[in-house]
């Protein structure tokens, strides 16, 4: 008995890989793109935005009966493999997509340290990878396989100045930032520069710097609020934002703050307790306020799975849509190498991409050219749209 | 200028009322037991997060009572629970090495092992999101030539010196205060002269645990961002601060809490804030260096 029962479950095991191998071969119109993300780990809300947003793709697109390529239709099949927000699974996961499930693409991995190692995989092996959501300039660098749908790091310092330059037409900033977080510590100086360059030398009155550890911030805040600043730059991530800005009020500091995308979470009103209400900060996409493709994107979503979609949801719906359009622009010959680079080439030509989070266009390097957004923080807590900006 | 130092004044004492808060727990402990009780920051944690429960209990339930009603029962309340929380540390970690006679090392590892446990525990129950502390009642900003002051911040202040005050009449003018002294001076010669030293000892946590659960409301109320490893660095530094002040004196603690709050504002006010630790700590042992028994610390046993 547990003889014949090992041996049927023997068979099974050994008939598995064939019965999904004649699956895949039986359909010969199927477009598979590989998805690179974290599906445990940390932060795995973060992959779970990227699959959500792929499932809208897929699901609307093979409702219609598959994308049309050169006059034929294929149907999508998306392959999700989960690299546990580690740096070393997101290499296995690439291979994994390139060698074993050869897929046309891949999307992911959404963050930096991920999308460094499995960039260079995807790099060596001549497969287009496109990231979501890595802001990191090393990810695409010199890797002409390698895309990005966001903008880079660097991007938002001098769109956030020329905003507020508009906005509130001050000349004296304030800038406080997070010693120990590279992201924080680079923001401020960019923002430095950037001000100092319209306002000229000396405008920013104030650049004081806290520990990761710090909870009392009173001796800065004291000295900026006795500065002669009229806005405070505060590139932090939101859980500090959140420490920081009620302790500026106590200090007697009236005037605006402008934040970076690390504002972006829906903790920071809450634990603000509404205190950055009428703030503004600069990112990616704004769920408040958003009109047309976005807007039906963000209805989609939520009627779905129940909540308003996040940077890196947006970030990826575009990112896959990406893909298509070049794998449509490049057309398929049937020869995965050769497809493979013929989109690769398709995606550096793409010269306008009316994305849900704004308009791009590639550099040659595979970042893209597109607007941040400037969102504020309304009366209601939430982040509402105020400008589409470019540096 | 002149409006600039006198705010960094207040705001040294505010930082430096909770370190000198914390501080005591140490020393009290530490005069009565010979034990660091390196949990002591994590006790303070802890007592953060039950004002938290408690307080957003009382605002959700007691709706409409007066702010200062809520807090003083928030205040009562938390000081019970973090009471038990200590005295359930007391018994289940360190009252079974005592009895073994366990040598002091192990005790101290004892400690800072639970400090962790409470820590990693917290993290792992509650998760790892952070908390917003609620208001219990409105803040007010007053100013006054060019400096800003907060209720909550005179609160801090005025509380901290009331605490030590109270601890200093508790310990030098009560019957229960000479007692502990008395342990402080021989452990093994008490119990012969009829004086319960477990009950002594119990008194001793219960009074740690309440300043510590005193600093935690007011800590929250001030920094209201609430996180599982907020005590921990608190702690250490308290720590070092009761040891400049001559830890097992109360006073020493009490002016050791301040003395390191007012070098932290003071270096961020004129150097980078990465150098605070590094010049705060340099200026703590050259103190010790000089007096390595602290301000206050004596070379005989007669601690606390």
């Amino acid at each position: 008995m547990r003889k014949a029962l090992l041996a049927v479950v023997a068979a099974a095991l050994l008939l598995m890989p064939t019965v999904l191998f004649a699956n895949g071969q039986s359909d010969e119109k199927v477009i598979k793109i590989g998805f690179n993300i974290p599906l445990t780990g940390d932060s795995p809300k973060v992959g779970e935005g990227t699959k959500f947003a792929a499932e809208i793709i897929k699901e609307q697109i093979n409702g219609e009966g598959g994308l049309e390529v050169g006059g034929e239709k294929y149907m999508l099949d998306f392959i999700y493999v989960d690299n546990e927000l580690k740096a070393e699974s997101a290499v296995s996961a690439a291979y994994k997509l390139i060698e074993q499930d050869q897929v046309l693409a891949i999307v992911g991995p959404d963050t930096s340290s991920r999308a460094i190692p499995a960039g260079q995989v995807a790099n060596d092996n001549r497969t287009p990878l496109i990231s979501p959501w890595s802001t990191n300039p090393n990810t695409t660098l010199d890797r002409p396989f390698v895309f990005r749908a966001c903008f880079l790091d660097p991007f938002q310092a001098p769109v956030a100045v020329k905003f507020a330059d508009s906005e509130f037409g001050v000349e004296k900033a304030a800038i406080m930032y997070n010693l120990e977080d590279d992201y924080s510590k680079t923001l401020a100086g960019l923002f430095k520069d950037s001000w100092e360059a319209i306002n000229g030398p000396g405008s920013v009155v104030a650049f004081e710097s806290y520990g990761q550890k710090d909870q009392d911030f009173s001796v800065q805040l004291t000295k900026i609020a006795a500065s002669d600043a009229e806005l405070l730059y505060l590139p932090s991530f939101y859980n500090k934002v959140a420490m920081i800005v009620p302790q500026a009020k106590d200090l007697g500091w009236d005037k605006p703050v402008m934040g970076s995308d690390s504002w972006g979470s829906a903790d920071l009103v809450k634990l603000s307790e509404g205190a950055v209400k009428g703030y503004y900060f600069t990112t990616h996409y704004a769920a408040a306020g958003a009109k047309g493709a976005t807007k039906e994107f963000i209805d989609t979503y939520n009627a779905k799975y129940g909540y308003v979609p996040d940077d890196v949801g947006a970030l990826s719906f575009d990112a896959v849509n990406i893909v298509l359009q070049a794998i449509q622009d490049a057309g398929l010959t049937g020869d995965l190498k050769a497809d493979r680079v013929a989109i690769k080439d398709a995606m550096t030509a793409i010269t306008s991409y009316p994305g849900i989070t704004g308009n791009m266009t590639f550099t040659p390097e595979g970042d893209p050219i597109k607007d941040a957004v400037v969102v504020k923080v309304n009366d209601a807590g939430e982040f509402e749209f105020v400008a589409n900006l470019q540096p | 200028m002149f409006s600039t130092l006198l705010q960094n004044l207040f705001n040294a004492l505010q930082w430096g009322s909770f370190y000198s808060m914390i501080a005591l727990g140490y020393c009290l402990v530490y005069g009565v037991l010979r034990l660091i009780n390196f949990a002591h920051g994590d006790i303070f944690m802890m007592a953060c997060y039950f004002a938290f429960f408690i307080a957003s209990w009382f605002l959700g339930n007691l709706a409409g009572m007066p702010g200062p009603i809520i807090f003083g029962l928030t205040m009562i309340l938390t000081m019970v629970a973090t009471s038990g929380l200590g005295l359930f540390i007391e018994r289940v970690a360190y009252r079974p090495l005592r009895k073994k006679g366990a040598h002091r090392l192990y005790v101290v590892i004892t400690a800072l092992m639970l400090g962790f446990i409470l820590e990693n525990g917290n993290l792992a129950v509650l998760g790892a999101s952070s908390r917003r502390f609620p208001d219990m009642f409105g803040k007010i900003v007053f100013q006054f030539a060019g400096v800003s002051l907060t209720n909550y911040k005179i609160i801090v202040i005025v509380t901290a010196v009331l605490a030590f005050a109270l601890l200093n009449l508790i310990v030098n003018s009560t019957k229960i205060g000479m007692a502990m002294r008395a342990v402080s001076y021989d452990k093994f010669a008490i119990p012969l002269m009829g004086i319960p030293l477990n009950r002594i000892i119990t008194f001793t946590f219960i009074l740690g645990s309440s300043l510590a659960a005193v600093a935690g409301i007011l800590f929250g109320m001030s920094y209201p961002v609430l996180d599982p490893y907020m005590g921990m660095i608190i702690g250490w530094k308290a720590f070092i601060a009761a040891v400049v002040g001559g830890i097992g004196d109360i006073k020493g603690a009490f002016l050791g809490g301040f003395i390191l709050g007012f070098i932290e504002i003071i270096v961020v006010a004129f150097f980078p804030s990465s150098y605070k630790d590094l010049i705060a700590f340099v200026i703590l042992l050259v103190i010790l260096s000089v007096k390595p028994t602290g301000f206050f610390g004596v070379a005989k046993s007669t601690k606390i």
